[in-house]
């Protein structure tokens, strides 16, 4: 493939505590703007607390998702005093890091999330040859932690999360960690992705090349609800043993899926996919138990920054 | 060699069981959900009541609405004066010791179990306020033995009766059993299936109790809480400088000794513990805690020893009626 460049990567924001109770990003925000700024970088990094009224009432949100009102038609409506309180904030954050589109937006944000699944370290992101370089870049680094791409696929105006509004952008996200709680090892390996990530970005505009090659995604599928009582809509089943905990293990036809809180166990049937999300403690009023996903390989090519 | 003399208590009439004190410990709500669905009918010796007791919490999946429920059942919120406005919680405690006691009266239920989880290593506690109730003690132990796959445990908290402010002191015998790990607002199968089983063994023993068996003595392994340690503070902001180390993470009932790591600082330091006496860390990093300034509490462990105990028989139970009776105008007279 032929090599591609692009500008320097200039201004970078790291956002924390868009969901307010997701507190590994919420502690590493307070940090970054605790610290002085590093001179030495060739590039800025702003520290964003996205949320902080959520934040404040360690709740996920106010109102409504957050990560979900990044879309144009959100970014684009009109504000009334009965808005909720998320949409506004998108709209602000949008000021602040964007416009979304424009010349004007940052170089590159990255969000950083927590998930009560054991999903080690996931970089969320779209189709973007920046940051699936730095995935493959993190990849290669960090032994600690697995460390997998979930490839999004939405085009830009229907983008919802915040890391579509930079002109790059991707979300860290990490568990197992409960909603409300810090781990000391789920914090340190968020730091060492970011510092990774920061490395990356000066070697990036000092001008060094990094080789194409191969990056394993995983691209959603299809999600899979919770049996539910039909009369109450409450759940019936739990999250099956053999399921729980273990994301990204190839799920295959007749493997259990469920066990019902009177004992019963449900299969999976169909293709075999790759299961994540398991028991994410958000999703239960989203209706996703878990989601599923197939493996592609993607092909990246060379990249350098422009030279002027 | 000397024979224990077998003591004698009360028959375990009325039974609780509640769930969803905390609206996000999922466990208890959907296992008080399914046994309310099951119900059966009155049995003989023993009425097992299920009770769901802060349903409004568990509508939208948060701890508690305006406070913590399980810190309204002290005397002075269930007696003293309330108005309209009070917290939507503290009506409730009031409407849950109608319902169960009233505390500290002979109208009260024999026993409540209270069901609770916990984002703490903690495998299965039960946790009561006293060292020296024989029936909590024995369900205890016959838990430990019934259920050999999962740490069982003992907690005490010594606060006197007057001062008990959880539900399960509304019971004239009750207990919390509290499961961990669990993220709040996710139920896990393993730890639905542990309270499932846990409760299962808990009615068990009582209808074993009822029908006059006589349970052996012996020694059982207590944790009597000595004090909290908050997390390191931001003097201004109030916000926490630092997680519970990787070292002590998970490790609930692991002894800490005096200058094992117990926090690391966001920006990377180890800070230790400064006492000067090892003791059982437990409640290690539970989310609902972080308001309350406790990042771990610190336990001592003491072997216990248990008499052996039945149920009074109809006829024991009459004379001692009789005899309440007679100490009451006594205490009257005082």
């Amino acid at each position: 493939m032929e090599k591609v460049s692009f500008p320097p990567l200039s201004r970078v924001a790291i956002c924390g505590g868009t969901h307010g109770n997701e507190m590994s990003g919420v502690y590493m925000v307070r940090e970054l703007q605790r610290k002085k700024e590093d001179k030495a970088l060739s590039f800025t990094v702003t520290p964003v607390l996205s949320n902080p009224p959520a934040v404040d009432a360690c709740r996920r949100y106010i109102d409504t998702d957050l990560n979900r009102c990044f879309t144009y038609a959100a970014l684009s409506a009109p504000i009334a005093a009965s808005t909720p309180h998320e949409l506004r904030r998108a709209q602000e954050l949008n000021s602040l890091l964007g416009p979304k589109g424009s010349q004007e937006a940052v170089d590159v944000i990255c969000d950083i999330h927590n998930t009560t699944s054991n999903m080690g370290l996931c970089l969320l992101l779209f189709s973007d040859w920046i940051s699936l370089h730095i995935c493959k870049y993190l990849q290669s680094k960090i032994t600690s932690v697995p460390v997998r791409v979930i490839l999004l696929q939405a085009s830009m105006p229907e983008a919802y999360s915040l890391d579509s509004v930079g002109k790059h952008g991707f979300s860290i996200e990490v568990g197992p960690q409960p909603n409300g709680v810090v781990r000391a090892d789920i914090f340190n390996t968020v730091k060492e992705a970011l510092d990774l990530t920061f490395h990356w970005l000066q070697k990036f505009n000092s001008g060094v090349t990094f080789e194409g090659g191969e990056v394993d995604v995983y691209t959603l599928m299809k999600s899979v609800d919770y049996p539910r009582d039909p009369a109450t809509n409450e759940i019936t089943a739990a999250v099956h043993p053999q399921l729980q905990d273990n994301d990204f293990k190839l799920l295959q036809a007749g493997d259990p899926t469920f066990l019902s809180f009177t004992g019963e166990t449900v299969k999976h049937e169909g293709e075999e996919l790759f299961p994540f999300f398991v028991n994410e403690c958000a999703y239960y009023e989203k209706k996703i138990a878990f989601h599923l996903a197939r493996k592609a390989t993607l092909t990246i090519p060379p990249i350098s920054v422009k030279k002027e | 060699m000397e024979v224990e003399e077998v003591v004698c208590l009360p028959r375990l009439s009325r039974v609780a069981v509640c769930g969803g004190t905390h609206g996000n410990e999922l466990s208890g709500v959907y296992l008080v959900r399914e046994l309310l669905k099951a119900k059966k009918g009155k049995e003989d010796a023993m009425s097992v009541q299920m009770v769901l007791s802060n349903p409004r919490a568990m509508q939208q999946c948060r701890r508690y609405l305006d406070t913590d429920l399980n810190r309204c059942f002290t005397h002075a919120v269930l007696n003293g004066p309330i108005s309209d406005a009070a917290p939507y919680e503290m009506i409730r405690s009031r409407e849950l010791n109608a319902m169960l006691g009233p505390k500290g009266s002979p109208q009260a239920v024999n026993l409540v179990c209270d069901l609770h989880n916990t984002t703490a290593n903690m495998g299965l506690c039960l946790i009561a306020y006293s060292d020296s109730d024989w029936i909590c003690l024995h369900i205890f132990r016959h838990l430990q033995r019934q259920m050999p796959d999962i740490p069982v445990r003992y907690i005490h908290f010594d606060v006197s009766h007057r001062e008990s402010y959880s539900l399960d002191s509304v019971g004239k015998h009750g207990f919390a059993m509290e499961i961990g790990p669990q993220p709040h607002g996710v139920v896990r199968s393993n730890i639905y299936t542990a309270m499932k089983v846990g409760v299962q063994h808990v009615l068990d023993w009582v209808r074993f109790f009822n029908s006059g068996t006589i349970f052996e003595g012996g020694y059982v392994d207590v944790f009597t809480m000595v004090r909290h340690i908050d997390y390191p503070r931001d003097r201004e902001t109030h916000h926490i400088t630092a997680a519970i180390h990787p070292q002590l993470q998970d490790r609930d009932f692991c002894l800490l000794h005096p200058e094992d790591p117990l926090f690391q600082t966001f920006s990377g330091d180890t800070l230790r513990y400064k006492g000067t006496e090892p003791l059982y860390p437990f409640f290690i990093n539970e989310c609902a805690y972080y308001e309350k300034g406790i990042a771990l509490s610190l336990a001592r462990k003491r072997c216990v020893m248990i008499p052996p105990i039945r149920a009074q028989t109809e006829q024991e139970e009459q004379a001692n009626r009789e005899s309440f009776g007679s100490e009451e105008e006594e205490e009257e007279e005082e």
